[in-house]
């Protein structure tokens, strides 16, 4: 187990095009670190770079505190999860984990302790002496963990694990990832270019975006305190709604009415004209249903809805608005960045499931003033960033992961702990 | 449902009923063909008869299946040993994986036959080279394998020796050039994956005793790397030896199996630089030949032997006619007098166990031992009597091709 420290990083290709750009960034020992972004941003270009699989043309990769740049990937005792995983059909459960060991010869009785740890924290314990064709789909992924496992690598590596399973399993292996790692305590990075996956996973989530890092703070910092557009725009489904505004004293005047800054907003976008107001879709609600305390932290207007969208415990209205060519061109490069869908102009809002708003009338909504970004639209800047607020954000999910890590190791669930203090 | 296939793909056309809505593990026995001896596949894989040929089907992921599905292709136009790919079927309903589909590679052996057959003649070394040579292949192409084991390879003889083809190519992806990093994690997974593939036979009691999974498997990388030299070297000599030494090198490289693209030879006082290109392609220059000269399509070395055979019976030929006989007349009647009876001779019962021209190869082999024996040249007509009645039924059913088993395809 180890820390990855990565010192101005560049991957430069035949063509001189940089594919990883300067690229700085530390994985904590024990760290789960998510790579993300569309394609063609680097990630898994980093991710190679530290496997040892595509040479670095300038910086330095540090793992376990030694420069690896120029150790074969085998040297660099990493282990890619995963990856076109096979099971031996003669081969109980037992040996199908034990093999890379059996491999490399270790003795008996270490092979033995070292797979009933591992199938301990596996839950696999119970199949050992079975053949692997008796598995479950979750159960044959655990199998491939378990060789990563008795390896005793310094990390684990994954590349788009769950992109080619069904969704059922995806979501059942991502619990299981997510579980695994805390109880092992074991440094991983994790390339995706699902913001869910991304969300759901992490302890920090580096975003990328054309090989340069854009943010890497806690899923929670990214969704409420996002550095720019680009963040802002990719974390969080549905997406943020971009509205244009411009500055009126210490309001946004916006398609859907003004909207109220406090002090310390107001001051960011003084002076400045044409703006992007980033409202996520949950700051809305039917103005109907909005509680008479909550009421005046917000503001009020009308509109007419297109479509609605039910889901049960769930609603959500569309809501059509102008915008000036400038920005509709800004937001229509933006959503193809981002891979998604071209973002229209209209807004994505969340309202409650017992909401009687109906498509095709106008209805009165309600606009929670208080957590929404400004940015700028050339530069993508987020001009009303708090960037303390942010870092406490990432604060309390790195106390929350050295807590689970120690409670992990206290309870006696990790795998290879003597090992492990020893290498510390 | 849409369907893409690579032409020329008439001869799949009649695949197109096949029940393609349905999931592959849910389909009619009937319409599938029990094929033995496979590797070990993370996916379903069926195959299915048409019009005397065999295909394979496996259901993936779409975007595995377009990949794959491109880089097939791409092998093949460039001669590299792979399977051939017919096409896949991907917007299956509900959402169901891709189906790719792809040509069965005829009178082809798994790894699990060759290594566990009872009175195996071919070494477990032999078959190591064979992968090792395939993996240099597509590592001078630029091709990372990602998933090298012996699963994903089909052997198939050629002349008494292995030639490896590469099944899967899921994992795969194609570059410029590899770097040393790339190479050396394939190598590092194809150790792993051998040793595995080995103990797991050992574990099903279908290794023979002589062969350690872990010594095969740890002989791979060095292997790999001898070839890699061999392959890749710059020599520098002087130039009093430069004739001798690049005849040397160039020889050796055939001998290998590759064929040399390009040399380059820089002089200095100092000595001569020789680089040599090696071509990726398996050399095609016999196989070329005697298509031309007989339309049969065989493989490298078959070829060779089948091109000497050939010549000697012109030779004949002209000799007992005293004059010149053109080579393409000769091709002809050496096909209809030579060649196809001893291939219509085969047994009904041992049809598809070899391919015609291993049996032609083997039944000049038995005429050569035979002769030995007897002192005297027996003949091609009694050779390939004996050998049919002694040799032939010795190799297993279980190798016969599918596509005997189905019918002639021809």
């Amino acid at each position: 187990m180890a820390s990855i420290e990565m010192r101005n990083i560049v991957k430069k290709y035949g063509d001189g095009f940089p594919a990883v750009n300067d690229v700085s960034l530390d994985i904590a020992d024990g760290e789960f670190m998510i790579l993300v972004g569309p394609s063609g941003c680097g990630k898994s270009t980093l991710l190679r770079m530290i496997v040892g699989l595509e040479d670095i043309t300038s910086g330095d990769m540090i793992i376990g505190g030694k420069r690896v740049n120029d150790l074969a990937p085998r040297d660099r005792n990493l282990s890619m999860v995963f990856q076109n995983y096979a099971l031996y059909p003669h081969m109980t459960v037992y040996e199908n984990i034990a093999f890379p060991l059996r491999l490399s010869k270790t003795p008996d009785d270490e092979v033995r302790r070292r797979v009933t740890e591992a199938s301990d924290v596996l839950e696999l314990k119970e199949h050992l002496e079975r053949k692997p064709a008796n598995l479950s789909g979750g159960q044959r992924q655990r199998v491939a963990m378990g060789r990563a496992i008795v390896r005793q690598a310094e990390a684990f590596l994954f590349d788009e694990p769950l992109s080619n399973l069904d969704a059922k399993l995806r979501g059942q292996m991502r619990t299981e990832i997510s579980r695994l790692q805390r109880r092992l305590g074991i440094t991983t990075v994790y390339v995706t270019h699902d913001q869910t996956e991304a969300m759901t996973l992490g302890d920090r989530v580096c975003v990328l975006r054309k090989g340069l890092i854009q943010q890497v703070a806690s899923p929670r910092e990214l969704y409420e305190q996002p550095v720019n557009l680009f963040v802002a725009g990719f974390i969080g489904s549905p997406p943020m709604n971009f509205l244009p505004a411009t500055v009126e004293g210490d309001r946004l005047q916006t398609p859907f009415g003004p909207i109220v800054l406090d002090e310390r907003r107001a001051a960011a976008v003084r002076g400045r004209e044409l703006l992007l107001v980033g409202i996520r879709p949950e700051y809305f609600e039917d103005a109907s249903l909005v509680d008479d305390a909550k009421r005046p932290l917000g503001s009020l207007f009308r509109a007419r809805v297109d479509v609605t969208e039910w889901l049960g415990d769930s609603q959500y209205a569309y809501i059509p608005y102008e915008a000036p060519e400038a920005i509709t061109n800004q937001l229509r490069e933006l959503s193809r960045e981002l891979d998604s869908e071209e973002l229209r102009t209209q807004a994505i809002v969340s309202i409650d499931a017992t909401s009687r708003i109906r498509e095709g009338r106008e209805a009165e909504f309600w606009l929670d003033s208080r957590k929404v970004h400004v940015f700028d639209p050339h530069s993508g800047d987020n001009l009303t960033r708090d960037a303390e607020a942010g870092a406490r954000l990432t604060q309390m999910a790195t106390e929350d992961r050295v807590e689970q890590v120690q409670d992990a190791q206290a309870s006696g669930q990790t795998v290879g702990g003597a090992h492990r203090a020893g290498a510390a | 449902m849409r369907y893409l296939f690579r032409p020329p793909a008439t001869d799949g056309a009649g695949l197109l009923t096949l029940p393609w809505h349905v999931p592959l593990e849910e389909w009619d026995p009937e319409l599938l063909l029990e094929v033995p001896q496979r590797g070990i596949s993370r996916h379903v894989v069926r195959f299915v008869a048409q019009d005397g040929h065999v295909y394979a089907l496996k259901e993936i992921a779409e975007t595995l299946a377009r990949h794959e599905y491109a880089l097939l292709g791409e092998f093949e136009e460039e001669g590299l040993p792979s399977v051939s790919v017919l096409g896949i079927c991907v917007d299956r309903p509900h959402g169901q994986d891709a189906i790719l589909v792809t040509r069965y590679l005829e009178y082809s052996m798994s790894y699990r036959y060759l290594f566990s057959r009872p009175h195996g003649e071919q070494s477990a070394e032999q078959l190591l080279d064979t992968l090792v040579v395939l993996l240099v292949r597509l590592h001078l192409a630029g091709v990372f394998w990602g998933d090298c084991s012996l699963s994903n390879t089909l052997f198939r003889l050629d002349a008494g020796t292995f030639a490896a083809y590469l099944v899967d190519a899921e994992t795969a992806e194609r570059h410029p050039r590899l770097s040393d990093g790339q190479r050396r994690y394939d190598v590092d997974l194809a150790r792993e994956r051998v040793g595995a593939e080995l103990l797991d036979l050992q574990f099903g009691g279908l290794l023979p005793s002589g062969v350690d999974p872990i010594e095969v498997a740890d002989s791979l990388p060095p292997r790999y790397e001898a070839l890699w030299e061999e392959v890749n070297r710059e020599e520098v000599f002087s130039p009093d030896e430069q004739r001798y030494r690049m005849t040397d090198r160039l020889q050796r490289l055939n001998d290998l199996g590759f064929d040399v693209g390009e040399v380059e030879l820089v002089t200095s006082p100092e000595g001569a630089r020789l680089r040599v290109e090696t071509r990726v392609a398996e050399p095609g220059e016999n196989r070329r030949e005697l298509f031309r000269l007989t339309g049969l399509e065989v493989q490298e070395r078959q070829a060779r032997r089948l091109l000497n055979d050939l010549r000697a019976f012109r030779v004949q030929l002209e000799q007992k006619s005293g004059r010149p006989v053109p080579e393409t007349v000769a091709g002809y009647r050496w096909l209809e007098e030579a060649y196809q009876p001893v291939v219509d001779a085969i047994p009904p019962d041992l049809v598809g166990r070899l391919a015609p021209a291993e049996v032609f190869h083997e039944v000049l082999e038995h005429r050569w031992f035979l002769s030995e024996k007897a002192g005297r040249d027996v003949g091609t007509t009694a050779a390939a009597r004996a050998y049919f009645d002694t040799v032939l039924p010795r190799t297993p059913k279980e190798v016969t091709t599918p596509s005997a088993i189905v019918g002639p395809s021809r």
